[in-house]
């Protein structure tokens, strides 16, 4: 049997642009939840077009309209068809409190192993400055040339200068938020590449790191530098850690340890994961950017105590609310007899 | 280099199976470079803008001091902001599409046809940065872009999706090539009717293919298509001299278009 085709077409035309104006008004607006009657109304056109398709394409085989009639299932099955768990309103406050904390601890593997690295990282910078102080020049990267500075002689000139509350300060805010994005994603997406670049950024950054707190510390400076660096690093380095934390993830995905799942499913089932740590880790750096920019570089000795303890109590509070926050309380009902 | 598969083929819990064309590198590149050029034109726009306030407020004590790094620290945000932020608010926006794949006719789908979700565009946006190595060459995405099967670069793997063809939405006229002024087979319906009888759905597919394309032929595969076509089906039912003398090769397809896909007129 053959299809009379232009009767065909003409029957089922009405149908078909009812269905493409209702894709079109809902591809207009995204966010749009279509009413009972209309949701109803799409599933049966887009089950009345998916049936002419099959038709058509049994019987007549006729290209065009195939092709058009592909197209609009397409795009019909794609609205019905969403992937799992985005009908779920994104709540701010539960965000916070609940699934950033309990996502991070469920990869705590990859925060030790990404925080581990950094340290490993550090401590070699250190050792490196030990052995050889003159080398110092080669591990400072050349946007941070004013480290190159003898510490005690920056601290005293630092220590002499009046704090101007505007002069440079957010531009030097955004350039800091900017750049540390930059490098917290750049931690994670190299975790493509099976992790190893995740590994080099980390161990490269605590290198850096290092080679400043050795040279700081064995000047004399410690005091100055706690107190220059607590405030921001408090939620700088966590950042960055986190940001190798996800790299991670993605790692322990391409490699697929102790799952038999494949690569594609492997990704789909981490990618909530990742945009939340990412988002979190976004979070931190605005924060830390914010507060490099207006309190860590003001270096009155007056106030190094208290630069101290903002970053102590940051830095303590971050801590807990990471490890504590959105646990679920014990059922004490259920206690063991 | 990976054997490329040019479509997708999706098939539907109802049991409906229906293809999308991949989109080519070449494509993506071109939609690329054009979404290159609206960020760097919206960069360029927005500075503009913030440098001519920061001219108009220095003249105000005090005030033009705290605006003027106000204005530095805004620009270096916004830049950041555009060359992230662009990607994902016009994919979120238009289901998939930036400025560049609009008018490219791509689209950015789920890799199982599904609806593109925000986490998706989200992190195929992010990676990017990735793709864009070694410094800003694209090298990695573009080798991932020729290596892979689906032409998918590493943000799209990540991310699960890969950039589509969007295909014509306008349904084709049939009558244009259907309706003739007189099909001289309908005079003889029991012989209309083997010529339905001995033809194949694809071989009915093969002459509507021939009547809706043969305007983009060139005059010499033209001639040779329909003389080819009118050899092949005057074996399926043989109409007598009468019917068939002084009609042409194309005009004989067009007479078996119509007996094929309409009820024909007499």
């Amino acid at each position: 049997m053959i299809l009379d085709v232009e009767k065909f077409i003409a029957r089922e035309r009405t149908h078909w642009d009812e269905l493409a104006a209702l894709l079109r008004l809902q591809e207009n607006q995204p966010d749009r939840r279509p009413p009972l009657d209309e949701a109803k109304r799409f599933y049966y056109l887009y089950q009345r077009t998916s049936s002419d398709l099959v038709k058509l394409k049994t019987f007549a085989g006729e290209a065009e309209t195939t092709r058009f009639l592909e197209n609009l299932v397409a795009r019909a099955y794609s609205r019905l068809h969403e992937d799992g768990g985005e009908k779920v309103p994104f709540r701010p406050w539960q965000w916070l409190t609940r699934t950033f904390p309990s996502t991070f601890r469920r990869h705590w593997i990859a925060f030790a192993l990404s925080c581990g690295t950094f340290w490993i990282g550090a401590a070699f910078g250190a050792a490196a400055l030990k052995v050889n102080y003159q080398s110092k020049a080669d591990f400072i990267p050349p946007q941070f040339s004013h480290l190159n500075e003898k510490p005690s002689k920056r601290v005293e000139r630092e220590e002499k200068q009046d704090f101007d509350a505007f002069q440079g300060r957010h531009a030097f805010s955004a350039q800091l938020m900017t750049h540390n994005t930059k490098v917290t994603i750049m931690t994670m997406v190299t975790g493509f590449l099976w992790g190893i670049f995740t590994f080099v950024l980390l161990f490269y950054n605590g290198t850096i790191i290092g080679v400043v707190i050795f040279d700081y510390v064995t000047d004399g400076q410690g005091t100055f530098l706690t107190a220059w660096l607590l405030p921001h690093g408090s939620f700088e380095l966590p950042a960055i850690f986190i940001g190798g934390q996800t790299g991670l993830v993605i790692a322990r995905a391409m490699f697929g340890w102790g799952t038999n799942l494949r690569l594609r499913e492997r990704l789909r089932r981490i990618r909530g994961d990742l945009l939340t740590l990412i988002g979190g880790a976004a979070l931190l750096l605005i924060w830390a950017g914010i507060i490099e920019s207006f309190l860590s570089q003001y270096h009155d000795p007056r106030f190094y105590p208290w630069k101290i303890g903002v970053g102590a109590v940051q830095l303590t509070g971050l801590i807990l609310y990471l490890a504590f926050c959105g646990r679920k309380a014990p059922d004490k009902t259920t206690s063991p007899a | 280099m990976l054997s490329k598969t040019t479509s997708l083929t999706i098939r539907t819990p109802e049991g409906v199976s229906f293809e999308v064309p991949i989109a080519s590198p070449f494509s993506r590149c071109l939609a690329l470079a054009i979404d290159f050029a609206v960020v760097v034109a919206l960069t360029i726009v927005i500075v503009q803008i913030l440098g001519a306030l920061t001219i108009a407020t220095s003249a105000l004590p005090g005030l033009g001091q705290v605006f003027s790094d106000f204005g530095t620290g805004a620009m270096i945000l916004i830049q950041f902001l555009i060359s992230f932020g662009y990607g994902m608010a016009t994919e979120w926006l238009w289901s998939g599409r930036t400025l560049g794949k609009r008018m490219m006719k791509l689209r950015v789908i789920d890799e199982r046809g599904l609806a593109l979700s925000l986490k998706q565009v989200v992190l195929r946006n992010l990676f990017r940065l990735l793709d864009l190595l070694p410094s800003t060459f694209y090298l990695l995405g573009g080798i991932s872009c020729l290596v892979t099967k689906r032409c998918q670069r590493l943000g799209d793997i990540a991310a699960g999706t890969l950039v589509i063809r969007e295909v014509s939405a306008t349904p084709p006229s049939l009558e244009e090539f259907v309706r003739i002024e007189r099909n001289s087979f309908a005079a003889l319906p029991h012989l209309e009717a083997r010529l339905r009888q001995n033809t194949t759905p694809e071989e009915a597919r093969i002459v509507l293919d021939a009547m809706s394309r043969r305007d983009e032929l060139e005059p010499s595969a033209r001639l040779n298509l329909f003389s080819q076509l009118a050899n092949h089906f005057r074996g399926k039912a043989e109409f007598p001299d009468e019917i068939t003398i002084g009609l042409s090769d194309e005009q004989y397809i067009r007479n078996v278009a119509a007996t094929l896909f309409r009820r024909a007129s007499v």
